[in-house]
């Protein structure tokens, strides 16, 4: 089973890397949202899979009985989910507003920041 | 909006939805809710609210400006880890007490502040987000 | 739910029951502190007004608090705090040794003096905007990261930080710095993302997320799991965050576009906690590994610097020019590290807390250069020393200090690792860091020649006196660059001891576990 799934993370992040290279703001947009689940999908089998069972101590017993699923990566992936959907919403409104001011989502065009053709300096004075 | 049975129904339907955010909130203890699900749902009621009645009347029903609501719930669930300062405890210990009223038990506790805490933050953060948006998409 | 009603359970299996002493509450302490000020300030929306006082007040709180955490570690070793009472490693713990408190204490203080530089700095729409809420965030942030205990929770620290960085660097919200952000943001993005693969990666092989606990198991999973492969992800991750060659790119992308205040306490703050993170996890966690891959790092280190040097040398902007020492900066971090021993990681962390301060300051010397010279370009940019000669003095001194020359604080981190190095037969890397510290001479002389001691051309922008509160965080920083250059003793035992720290975590090991091995 975790062979599969690892099979996943690996077609994931295939996906995600190769979106992730478009020089196009909204495929990298993608391409992060990609990323972002396939990082919580490696967490979860990381932590080894096992069905059905939830951890749940039951009636008198003070500690698990058998097996049961681990609920640790699950309160990982929690808040990796968290933080990712905030990082994804603020590029997303960042992409917006970059589209709007700069009018390109293109970017090998965003070189607003970059330094612009100056005369070289004075050697000496 | 203009759909009148829509208006209609919207308060109505905000209220309710109010009410069974902070069911959910304090639920969410010992039973599937807490304060991030019933925040969302508070956050949701306030969406309808302001899709039927316009933003403006949201803002007013709230008193308060949403990111002042998120800040409290910060400050909220800080001290309720600072609370254990007090009991000689690590941060974040679960503390409780019982005060009885009225003949029933009440268990009040730190853990419920934090999640109240948790409530308020998405409360207002996202409640902050929905709002600003309809007001853009009003335009 | 009343605990009557329950049979007596045996909670020491599961709690902490010793009692907490108070001074343990120091470890957590910085953290609380931040976010209850940044939470207070968030809610007082109607009186801005008071927001400067607020921080700047809790700022030196913060400081006062990383002071009394670093007098007791000194005293008394390391310290934990599991959050929640329980029992490592299942609880979330935070640890505060010598490095992380060192850290902790010179992040504070270059936080208040970008507080109180900020004070003139930013405008009322700023601050409505949230920086005085962001910079409080962003401390509690940085705090958390160089104080805890367990590596996810590290993960967690570096996005509180980096949220409010992204924040605070679109504060203003100009055409350059949305590009700019752009290229921070994905490239951070990026970043975080590989050190969380890592930890995923490290969980599945560990089985546990606490430092720690990891330290200890690693000796027994060496011959059965990829270490390697682990230490190589997180060598990336944080060689992103530092902005070290050949993946340093977002740095002079976007450094020089937000507010000056926000570059200064970028400069100081950001890169170095991945350099701390770099430091924890390879020097302590992967000892074995560090030294399997010190080549690697010390070919990083190399390039970085010389990257670093030469990109200074051929940029015309005052702000890109420093964006560029910092890289350089990292690249003798990483020698360090790539050397190892007590020297190399010493010096390591010794350079770390002397960028941090430097930086900073210089970064405030091109704000205040802007404003006295009314332009960043180093071609237009002239007669700063003539219009105020006791600026022109301060920023000659950082640029001593940034150079490594005597008797400022650059001086002893580069003599600690360049004598490591020659320690251990690696000539070429003493070699590199004494050309690349000459270079820097150079970078910083042309800077100074160029915009300070050249007979102004253009017309004074804005010769009424600077407020107090701009120069004084300059004069500061400057003062305790020369302080640790003139008497670094105490500096240079404590970096030596937190090396020693590190290289033997035995001490840190009993602090969270006081019973020993479970």
């Amino acid at each position: 089973m975790e062979a599969w799934f690892a099979l996943l993370v690996g077609i994931f992040f295939t996906v995600a890397v190769y979106l992730m290279l478009s020089k196009f703001i909204i495929r990298m947009l993608l391409g992060v949202a990609v990323l972002g689940n396939a990082v919580n999908l490696l967490i979860f089998t990381g932590g080894r899979l096992m069905r059905e069972v939830p951890p749940v101590i039951v009636g008198d017993t003070e500690a698990l009985v058998g097996p049961a699923a681990n609920p640790l990566p699950q309160a990982l992936i929690l808040t990796a989910i968290v933080i990712s959907f905030s990082f994804f919403a603020f590029l997303l409104v960042l992409s917006w507003r970059a589209y709007e001011d700069l009018e390109t989502d293109n970017t090998d065009e965003m070189r607003v920041a970059e330094p612009k053709d100056e005369p070289a300096p004075p050697l000496g004075y | 909006m203009k759909s009148v049975i829509f208006r209609t129904v919207a308060p109505f339907l905000s209220s309710l939805m109010m009410l069974f955010s902070i069911f959910v909130l304090l639920r969410g203890h010992n039973e599937p809710g807490g304060g991030f699900i019933g925040g969302l749902i508070a956050v949701s009621a306030l969406a309808i609210y302001g899709i039927a009645n316009g933003v403006e009347t949201v803002r007013r029903a709230i008193l308060f400006h949403p990111m002042a609501i998120a800040g409290a719930g910060l400050l909220a669930a800080t001290v309720a880890g600072l609370i254990s300062l007090a009991a000689g405890v690590p941060f974040m210990t679960g503390l409780w007490i019982y005060p009885s009223a009225l003949g029933v038990e009440i268990p009040l506790s730190t853990v419920m502040l934090f999640d109240t805490g948790v409530y308020l933050v998405v409360v207002g953060a996202i409640s902050s987000v929905a709002l600003s948006l309809e007001e853009r998409g009003g335009e | 739910m009343a605990a009557s009603t329950s049979p007596p359970v045996d909670f020491s299996a599961a709690l902490v029951m010793a009692p907490t002493a108070p001074a343990e509450w120091l470890v957590i302490l910085p953290v609380a502190w931040c976010l209850a000020i940044g939470a207070l300030l968030v809610m007082l929306r109607r009186p801005i007004g008071l927001h400067p006082t607020i921080a700047v007040a809790g700022l030196v709180g913060l400081v006062v608090i990383d002071g009394l955490l670093l007098h007791q570690i000194v005293r008394h070793g390391p310290m934990t705090m599991m959050m929640g009472r329980w029992l490592p490693p299942f609880g979330i713990a935070f640890t505060a040794d010598l490095m992380g408190a060192l850290f902790a204490l010179v992040a504070a203080i270059v936080a208040l003096a970008a507080g109180i530089f900020s004070i003139a700095d930013i405008n009322d729409s700023g601050r409505r905007y949230g920086f005085y809420p962001l910079l409080m965030v962003l401390m509690a942030g940085v705090s958390g990261a160089f104080l805890t205990g367990d590596i996810f929770n590290l993960y967690v620290w570096f996005e509180v930080l980096l949220i409010s960085s992204f924040g605070l660097l679109v504060l203003g919200s100009e055409r350059e710095q949305i590009d700019a952000s752009v290229k921070y943001g994905f490239l951070n993005l990026v970043a975080t993302t590989l050190f969380l693969i890592a930890t995923g990666y490290l969980y599945a092989v560990f089985g546990t997320l606490n430092m720690a606990d990891i330290a200890r198991k690693a000796e027994e999973l060496r011959s059965i799991a990829p270490l390697m492969t682990l230490a190589g992800l997180y060598m990336l991750a944080f060689a992103m965050k530092a902005a070290a060659f050949p993946v340093n790119f977002w740095l002079p992308a976007s450094y020089h576009t937000p507010r000056v205040v926000v570059s200064a306490l970028f400069a100081g703050l950001l890169t170095k906690v991945g350099i701390y993170a770099l430091i924890r996890v390879m020097v302590m966690l992967f000892p074995v590994e560090r030294e399997e891959l010190s080549f690697v790092l010390a070919i990083a280190g190399a390039l970085t610097m010389f990257v670093g040097v030469f990109g200074a040398l051929a940029q015309t902007d005052f702000r890109r020019l420093l964006g560029f020492l910092i890289i350089s900066g990292i690249g003798s971090v990483f020698a360090g590290v790539a050397v190892g021993g007590p020297g190399g990681i010493g010096g390591a962390i010794f350079y770390s807390l002397h960028s941090m301060l430097v930086m900073t300051g210089l970064y405030f010397a091109s704000g205040i250069a802007m404003r006295l010279g009314g332009s960043a370009s180093i071609v237009t940019l002239s007669g700063l020393y003539r219009r105020n000669v006791g600026f022109a003095a301060l920023t000659l001194m950082l640029c001593f200090a940034v150079s490594g020359l005597p008797p400022f604080s650059g001086f002893w981190p580069k003599v600690m690792l360049v004598k490591a190095a020659l320690d251990i037969g690696a000539w070429w890397l003493a070699a590199a860091l004494l050309i690349a510290g000459f270079l820097t001479t150079i970078a910083t002389g042309r800077l100074f020649l160029l915009a300070y001691w050249r007979d102004g051309t253009t017309p004074a922008v804005n010769v009424a006196a600077l407020p107090a509160t701009t120069m004084a965080p300059l004069a500061a920083l400057t003062l305790v660059a020369l302080l640790i250059g003139l008497y670094p003793e105490p500096l240079l035992s404590a970096v030596q001891s937190a090396a020693a720290g590190l290289a033997d975590p035995s001490a840190y090991e009993k602090s969270v576990f006081p019973g020993g091995r479970p």
